[in-house]
């Protein structure tokens, strides 16, 4: 087999260091080296999107990169969102306006909406939409991610993530 | 009892948690320590004659340990392929399928040989390094020519290409109504194929424990008891010693019901190498492999009179099975039963299903399967009706609607339609519409040149699988039932282990809402568990056909006042009264009249494992009940879409859709609303986007991968105008019918009668789906050069 050759990655704030083959693509290096099986794989040709992740912060569907190229980066996964058990405004978000139903598709759909809130943290509907074309949702239609997405917005603009979801049955 | 504050309350779910922070556990997540790989080698033709397979390539590869082929797997599963035989008497051609072709590969995809490696890519590598050398032979994929009879085959030396052919009622049923008749309307209206894809492709992961001679198959399913039925079976193994875990399902919608070849040939493996084996479909596998949906022809002619009375219908479906008959795939000419939708037809149905084998991947059940097909006749045939006697489609319809004090509504086919208010659902929709006013505003845009049309549909399905009497027989003898066990430990948690499989319809947090409500426990203390054919009952049937709720929902309810039944006796025994001097009410037990002395759930359920029970009263407290519906539900509702279609390009603008649906009793309202709008967005992807093309000589898939099948996004997709109507089922209990695919019934009907409303003054009639900018551009220029010459 193909020689293998070093990368360096932080992710998640952690630092990793590992041999791969220079194949091998960025999201089975998380999913399969690392361990960090949030990062869906949902095609093989990047229609789908399930696999975003932020690499430096601007969101890559991380089945286009192979693993060597991400050498020195910073790479944050799903997994990387919530602090200490609290959930981003964003997370908080999905959860609230039922932007959700199978799951798998979710965690592309939250790195993509991370990165396009930070760039523009008050979008328009259009600009939500548009953001958002290049990640496939099979069960939702779309809507409630979009409100989501618009939750978020506000709870951010309101206090920058200190919003408290008004109390919701059903969370233990 | 008092039915409390949980069943129609709108809580979030309790699903999400672990989902939006990278917690789900799908197949491919699954890391055993030794597992090895599988790949499978596919037939590059639609139809080929397997000549030589050499493997010596593949096994050189450092890390293959082995590539095996049909001749492998005959000594390890017996048993053909599982076709439910809705049709055993009509059937004429059921070709037995093992799961790796042999001598002869009938679709493009077909396995050949798999390919076990130490991981994934080694085994993509021997997978490529396989040499097999095909005689490629004819390919049946037109269904007309099929049925010709110097047609090639699909299968060498079959007798025909012909299913089935199945007449429900000969056309003299309408002769008379056909001659009456003062207006006939007539159409072939198409069906294209369509792939489900589920996000998460189908993946398989089989263990095998030789020291206790144990099989543990892993999978993204929608009914883990039927794979371990299928499964057990063919490896010749009890099902004690088959166990099936699924865990989160990435969507399925239909197309992870039946099993299919990786299932058998993973479990056979790790089988034969003692070892775990996995094997996870690419995207490119799914589109395909996996079943598809629809594929069907219909030849329909309505009669008439010219006030827009209905009188009859003539309905011949014909519907491309692919190279085999699915497992379910005899279901969808319910597409034929349900054809005459939410209408009286005074002079009979005609109808016929005919089922022809192509070299195509076989169809099977995808949301809705013949529902959809049903709504999409009627509805349209409705609206040429309309436009041909010049009448407003609404008030056709208004004029043929079974009415309120008509249900319970015997059809032409002896179904029982069990509630509706059809009106209803149509005048508040209408409403929301703005109807009234959107005629005034097409005829100032028609003057403007510009193209706005409104569509409506109003549906009804049959769902809620069903009343063992009715499914038995249909498949192969097992009923369609569903199972709960629950389990109510010491300190007053309680388990509720359910038949039924969520993959992504939140049964966790509804069906916990139902038992929360019917032991009298705090919500919190109720788990919902299901996936595992090694807890709970002994068997549990699945979700699909929109029957969770009605089935499975109900047997949480019924084996949770099996519980509360014998709680009331300890309860009575606890506080020495008379059971009949005992009520039960907010999950309290007290002596009537004096609320004060009472007994919790809890505290009863703490009991019944101590000492001092009433005379014979066995201990615990647990329950388990499969519940039997008496009919099936029948949801109804009516979409109205409104579009611009741009006569320079073809495209379809979607202005708004608004959709009042009527499922009964609702449990949770924010769930409900979510099937509905994804439902709504597969309904609109069918109409507009989305088509299984196939090379139509050569059989090649063209549309093999998400750049060619065109699922939408979200700039394609408006968010839809809900609202609903009440009308619950006089069936169960809970008065609960079905939503899971009732937006994907209604939705393609109403887009395509808003598309032909929008091109009316071009003279069109009718437009097939997908309405693709390409198709509707030629189809515009031809009427507008038709028009002028």
């Amino acid at each position: 087999m193909a020689d293998r050759v070093p990368v360096g990655v932080n992710v998640n704030g952690t630092n990793y260091a590992r041999d791969v083959e220079p194949r091998d693509l960025l999201v089975y290096f998380l999913r399969e080296d690392l361990g960090l099986t949030g990062t869906h794989v949902g095609c093989d040709t990047s229609q789908c999107g399930a696999c975003t992740v932020l690499i430096d912060g601007r969101p890559v569907k991380s089945c286009t990169m192979f693993a060597v190229q991400a050498n020195g980066r910073q790479i944050t996964t799903v997994e990387g969102l919530a602090t200490n058990g609290e959930l981003t405004p964003l997370q908080e978000a999905f959860w609230n306006e039922h932007g959700l139903q199978c799951g798998f598709c979710t965690p592309g759909f939250l790195m993509t909406a991370t990165a396009l809130l930070q760039s523009n943290p008050s979008p328009t509907e259009e600009q939500i939409r548009k953001g958002l074309e290049g990640n496939l949702c099979r069960c939702t239609g779309y809507a409630n991610i979009v409100r989501a997405v618009q939750s978020a917005s506000k709870a951010m603009s309101a206090g920058a993530g200190v919003a408290t979801p008004e109390p919701v049955l059903g969370r233990a | 009892m008092a039915i409390s504050q949980m069943i129609g309350a709108r809580i979030h779910r309790r699903e999400d948690p672990h989902l939006i922070t990278g917690g789900g556990r799908y197949v491919e997540d699954l890391v055993r320590p030794g597992t090895l790989a599988m790949a499978v080698v596919r037939s590059p033709h639609a139809h080929a004659r397997i000549k030589r397979i050499d493997a010596t390539a593949a096994q050189a590869i450092p890390g293959v340990v082995a590539v095996l082929t049909a001749a492998d797997f005959k000594p390890l599963l017996t048993g053909t392929h599982p076709v439910a035989p809705a049709f055993v008497a009509q059937k004429q051609t059921v070709p037995q399928r093992f799961p790796i072709a042999d001598e002869e590969a009938v679709f493009q995809g077909e396995p050949v040989a798999v390919v076990i490696a130490d991981n994934r890519k080694l085994a993509t590598d021997g997978a490529q390094a396989v040499d097999v050398e095909y005689e490629p032979l004819p390919a049946v994929m037109d269904l007309f020519k099929a049925l010709e009879p110097d047609s090639p085959r699909a299968h060498l030396g079959q007798v025909d290409n012909l299913a089935w052919d199945l007449t429900y009622a000969p056309e003299d049923t309408v002769k008379d109504a056909f001659v009456q008749a003062e207006v006939v309307v007539k159409e072939r209206i198409l069906q294209q194929r369509l792939a489900p894809v589920p996000i998460e492709p189908r993946g398989v992961v089989a263990e095998f424990n030789s020291f206790e001679d144990q099989l543990t198959i892993t999978m993204a399913t929608q009914n883990p008891h039927f794979i371990r039925l299928f499964v057990s079976g063919a490896l010749g193994m009890p099902e004690t010693k088959v166990r099936v875990i699924s865990h989160d399902v990435g969507g399925g919608f239909g197309s992870k019901i039946s099993p299919y070849p990786e299932d058998y040939l993973v479990a056979a493996t790790a089988k034969l190498l003692k070892r775990p084996v996995r094997w996870i479909e690419t995207r490119t596998e799914s589109i395909q492999t996996t079943t598809h949906g629809r594929g069907q022809v219909f030849d329909v002619e309505l009669a008439a009179r010219r006030d827009g009375s209905l009188l009859a219908l003539k309905v011949t479906q014909y519907l491309d099975a692919g190279a085999y008959v699915g497992t379910f795939g005899a279901f969808q000419p319910v597409a034929c039963l349900l054809s005459g939708g939410a209408y009286k037809w005074p002079g009979g149905i005609a109808a016929r299903t005919i089922g022809v084998l192509t070299n195509r991947v076989p169809t099977d059940p995808y949301r809705g399967a013949g529902r959809p097909e049903a709504t999409h006749l009627v509805e349209r045939m409705i609206d040429k009706l309309a436009q041909e006697i010049g009448m407003d489609p609404a008030a056709v319809r208004q004029k043929n609607f079974i009415r309120p004090e008509e249900f319970p509504f015997t059809n032409n086919f002896g179904l029982v339609y069990d509630s509706g208010n059809y009106n209803g659902s149509l005048e508040r929709a209408l409403e929301l519409a703005g109807y009234a006013d959107f005629r005034q505003r097409q005829e100032r845009a028609r003057k403007e040149g510009r193209y706005l049309g409104i569509g409506l549909s109003t549906w009804i399905e049959i769902c809620g699988f069903g009343p063992s009497a009715a499914t038995a027989p249909a498949t192969g003898g097992m009923a369609l039932v569903e199972s709960a066990q629950v389990r109510v430990h010491p300190t007053g948690s309680a388990q509720v282990i359910v038949g039924t499989h969520a993959h992504g319809q939140g049964h966790d947090t509804t069906f916990a809402q139902i038992a929360a409500d019917t032991l009298g426990l705090p919500y919190e203390s109720i788990e919902i568990r299901h996936g595992d054919t090694a807890e709970g009952a002994a068997f549990g049937y699945g979700t699909y056909g929109s029957r969770s709720l009605a089935v499975g929902g109900m047997a949480v309810r019924t084996a949770g006042k099996q519980i509360v039944a014998k709680a009331h006796k300890i309860a009575a025994n606890m506080l020495e009264a008379a059971a009949d001097d005992v009520v039960f009410d907010q999950g309290r037990f007290h002596v009537k009249g004096n609320p004060g002395n009472a007994k919790s759930m809890g505290e009863v359920a703490f009991a019944a494992y101590g000492a001092g029970l009433p005379e014979g009263t066995d201990h615990g407290l647990e329950a388990t009940s499969y519940f039997d519906p008496p009919n099936f539900v029948w949801p109804f509702g009516a979409h109205i879409c409104e579009v611009e279609v741009d006569p320079a390009t073809g495209e379809v603008q979607l202005q708004k859709y608004v959709a009042v649906d009527d499922c009964g009793n609702v449990i949770n309202p924010l769930v409900v609303e979510g099937q509905l709008h994804g439902g709504i967005a597969q309904g609109i992807a069918q109409a507009l986007f989305e088509e299984v093309a196939y090379d139509p000589d050569t059989g090649q898939l063209m549309s093999g991968s998400l750049a060619e099948y065109l699922v939408p996004t979200a700039n394609e997709i408006p968010t839809p105008v809900l609202d609903r109507t009440v009308t619950p089922t006089p069936s169960n209990e809970l008065g609960v019918k079905g939503i899971g695919e009732a937006g994907t019934i209604a939705a393609s009907a109403a887009v395509i009668n808003a598309i032909v409303d929008a091109l009316q003054p071009l003279g069109i009639s009718h437009v097939d789906m997908p309405a693709s900018p390409d198709r509707l551009w030629k189809q515009i220029r031809e009427a507008q050069e038709g028009v002028r010459a």
